[in-house]
């Protein structure tokens, strides 16, 4: 006689319905779930382009994006993250409020992508913890779309903040950031954040 | 040399023991002095702003406070360093640099062949316009670029074509999100998904699509390709008319755009800002007129030109030269002749892919293509080409290798931008924002 | 450079007479400057140290107004011969400004020459107000300083960075990147 979360609120056939309020609270973090505008690059505009009419995040409670980030739970990187703006990312990053999820939308996000040079991040996991990762160059907005899925999915099986736990972490997962201050840059690049 | 406010010398102060010292009266000063004089440009280095930070401000004095970089304007990572007195600008400074990726010395390890993807991320909104500029400057240093045929030219310039209707699109559509008609956002969209899925039949890619290459073009316009444009030329004109009606007498969008953001023609060309911008004060420079490239003399169409400089008038020039790309493509759909797609230099372009089978000859050169690059005669060029944004050129310099000794790209938005604090005095914060729109600066070639 | 390149250093072609010998053609002058052509494109060779006036001179007399491209190149791991006119030194680091008329549709290219261990050229702020962005990138990428710019500082890398990327002897700062596991491949 439990609610079958599956089917959403078509499965209830009763008036009361009993659930773990785990699930309840996962139910409502993956259907209201707002980004924070960090669009970089050219992955912005695939990001817009699967906000707006065509292929419509709306349809998921995510047609806002807050430019606050105290008012989102999610950031998608969309970009090429260059060595100026790493800080800028950390710090966006602390004023989110927990729960928060991070996903890196296409590879320069991911590792740096075809720029293995001085000037970039060879991945923004060196400086924010990564939930999802979301290759192309840029993705597709239904790639994108994919992404987000995944992420709702392991919002709902409550996965994610099991595996942090596991971990030993909290969602800050525990990364050390230093500012840079002037150092000779080496040769092999170690960008903010400490290598890997 | 800061002068922060425009004093008059009476006549007993202008008599100093040095002599009688005299301001040039204000008229008779160039663009270059007007700009010193007024005083727009915030010349504050970041850690000094960054120190005042920890100060209480006095209640008479003005507030330095930032924009950005991360803010939701959709034109990228710019931050603005703005002098508040109240709602008011005074002076401000744009900070660069949040989105270098280091591209010019990534393309000094890439091959000529290799180069478009790397350019094509430069201005992401109109990538095609970036990788032409390449194609164009290789094929000088190669001496082909005569040679390229003629096929493949107009095939370049239907894509462009294509690709600037799909960035003034993007901005309309921006730039009412910008300014709080969020219905253009969506409208906007709406056209350049159509521009992006006919982008994708052709080049394969909805965005940076590594298409037009030294020699030609990647591959030949794919069967059905006539329908598709014509399709998305009769979808856009009446919509565009809608648009027109949406936004242009609407007076919230008026009293947001007019007067705002003016810059005169003086100041522009002082300042070496080309494109809409240029053409809002009234000077008629577009280099697809003035001097063509490809075969744009073969097509009438005409250049739209403002009188104001305002940011009304740019959104005018915008959403006009969207009609007129749309009648040079009508007319390039019948100009189009057949023949190759590329030019048959062997050195250059890579072979058939079924050929590679029957020719040990074909296998080598295109194994000598991709892997080694084929070797470009050194000499030094400059190319340019009529991006959305202005002159977008290509500066290379080639010591006969197989990849570029240096690869400099001008890129529009780069130059444009220094327009902003000359445009943003006075203004308001929100002015800030619409002006911001208005010039239409893409961050990844600002910093590329 | 060879003795030929030195006579008749510019150009990209030598023009031969019915002996077959080389001709040297008459250089070519503008504004007192030698002038090379490099793919059809008109370029000027100025010293430094009249550059200012010169730039003035060409935007108010010639109708060049309009500062099209203010960058630099260095030569340090160029090979070939540098095809410079008889009178120009080749430098290590040159500025390369590029220069339009709108009137006349014209282009025209001045490459000066920095020597490495004097980094400095006069700044075109005074005569082209555009170029300051365009001085900052240059000073930020090759270290050269433009006196008389009036905030020449880092505009692409952060403020406080080391090196100047664009230099040929900064290394690119990739990552080896490495494929690990394959084992046992079938």
């Amino acid at each position: 006689m439990g609610w079958d979360m599956k089917r959403g609120l078509e499965g209830l056939d009763h008036n009361i319905f009993t659930a773990k309020v785990e699930d309840l609270v996962n139910w409502s973090r993956r259907r209201s779930f707002w980004g924070v505008t960090f669009g970089l690059a050219c992955c912005a505009l695939e990001m817009m382009a699967a906000s707006t009419a065509h292929y419509d995040l709306g349809r998921f409670g995510m047609e806002v994006f807050r430019a606050s980030p105290r008012q989102s739970d999610l950031m998608i990187v969309a970009g090429r993250l260059s060595q100026k703006m790493a800080p800028v990312l950390r710090q966006v990053y602390d004023q989110m409020m927990e729960p928060k999820w991070v996903l890196s939308m296409g590879v320069c996000a991911s590792t740096g992508g075809m720029f293995n040079n001085y000037a970039l991040v060879q991945g923004v996991d060196q400086i924010v913890p990564v939930d999802v990762y979301a290759p192309g160059c840029p993705p597709g907005p239904e790639t994108l779309i994919h992404a987000i899925n995944t992420i709702h999915e392991q919002i709902q099986n409550g996965e994610l903040l099991r595996r942090r736990e596991a971990r030993g972490q909290g969602a800050g997962a525990g990364l050390v950031v230093e500012q840079r201050d002037g150092q000779p840059q080496p040769a092999t690049a170690a960008p903010i954040g400490g290598g890997r | 040399m800061r002068s922060d406010a425009v004093t008059t010398v009476s006549s007993d102060a202008s008599r100093t023991y040095e002599g009688s010292q005299e301001l040039t009266p204000r008229k008779g000063a160039g663009a270059a002095e007007l700009m010193r004089e007024v005083g727009s440009v915030l010349r504050m280095s970041e850690a000094e702003v960054a120190a005042l930070a920890d100060e209480e401000p006095a209640e008479d004095e003005t507030m330095i406070l930032n924009m950005g970089p991360q803010h939701p304007s959709t034109h990228g990572v710019l931050r603005l360093m703005l002098e508040l007195e109240g709602e008011t600008v005074l002076r401000s400074k744009p900070v660069i640099g949040y989105l270098h990726t280091g591209m010019e010395k990534t393309g000094e390890t890439l091959t000529y062949l290799q180069g478009p993807t790397n350019v094509t991320r430069m201005d992401y909104a109109a990538p095609l316009f970036n990788e032409l500029v390449f194609s164009l400057a290789t094929e000088t240093l190669l001496g082909i670029d005569e040679g390229v045929p003629p096929r493949a030219q107009w095939i370049r310039m239907l894509l462009c074509e294509i690709n600037r209707m799909s960035s003034h699109l993007l901005w309309l559509a921006t730039n009412g999100l910008d300014l709080g008609a969020i219905s253009m956002m969506l409208f906007g969209w709406r056209e350049r998904e159509e521009t992006l899925r006919l982008l994708e039949m052709i080049t394969g890619l909805r965005m940076n699509h590594n298409y037009i290459r030294p020699g030609g073009v990647a591959a030949d316009l794919p069967d059905g390709w006539r329908d598709g444009v014509l399709r998305v030329l009769d979808l856009c004109a009446p919509r565009l008319d809608e648009y027109d009606e949406l936004l242009t007498g609407q007076p919230i969008w008026r009293a947001r755009l007019q007067g705002v953001g003016v810059i005169t023609a003086d100041e522009a060309i002082a300042l070496g800002v080309t494109g809409p911008i240029l053409r809002s004060t009234g000077v008629p420079w577009d280099l697809r007129k003035d001097m063509p490239y490809l075969f744009y003399e073969q097509v009438e169409f005409a250049a739209v030109v403002g009188s104001y400089g305002d940011s009304f008038d740019r959104y005018a020039i915008r959403l006009h030269e969207v009609r007129e790309s749309m009648a040079i493509v009508r007319q390039i759909l019948d100009a189009l002749p057949p023949g190759d797609y590329r030019i048959q230099d062997r050195k250059v372009t890579p072979p058939p892919r079924a050929r590679i089978d029957e020719s040990m000859e074909a296998l080598i050169h295109h194994f000598k293509i991709f892997t080694e690059g084929f070797k470009v005669p050194e000499g030094e060029v400059y190319c340019a080409v009529e991006s959305p944004r202005g002159e977008l050129g290509c500066y290379m310099v080639s010591d006969g290798s197989a990849v570029p000794y240096r690869m400099h790209i001008r890129g529009p938005s780069f130059v444009n931008l220094q327009t902003l604090p000359h445009m943003l005095r006075g203004g308001l914060i929100a002015d800030a924002v619409a002006v911001t729109s208005s010039v239409d600066p893409i961050l990844g070639e600002v910093d590329r | 450079m060879s003795d030929i390149e030195a006579t008749s250093g510019f150009g990209d072609e030598s023009v031969a007479d019915e002996t077959g010998a080389a001709t040297i053609p008459e250089p070519e002058t503008r504004f007192g400057l030698p002038v090379t052509r490099s793919r059809g494109q008109q370029v000027l060779h100025p010293p430094r140290e009249g550059l200012v006036d010169l730039v003035r001179r060409l935007r108010d007399d010639e109708g060049f107004h309009v500062c099209v491209d203010l960058t630099a190149v260095d030569y340090l791991a160029y090979e070939p011969p540098r095809r410079l006119p008889q009178d120009v030194a080749p430098e290590r680091f040159e500025v390369v400004v590029g220069l339009l008329s709108l009137e006349t549709r014209e282009r025209l290219r001045l490459r000066v020459q920095v020597p490495a261990d004097d980094a400095t050229c006069p700044s075109l702020f005074e005569v082209h107000p555009g170029t300051e962005a365009l001085e900052r990138e240059v000073y930020d990428m090759y270290g050269i300083e433009f006196t008389g710019h009036p905030d020449l500082t880092r505009i692409l890398m952060p403020e406080d960075w080391d090196g100047f990327p664009l230099r040929k002897d900064y290394p690119v700062g990739a990552i080896p990147v490495e494929f690990k596991g394959v084992q046992n491949a079938r």
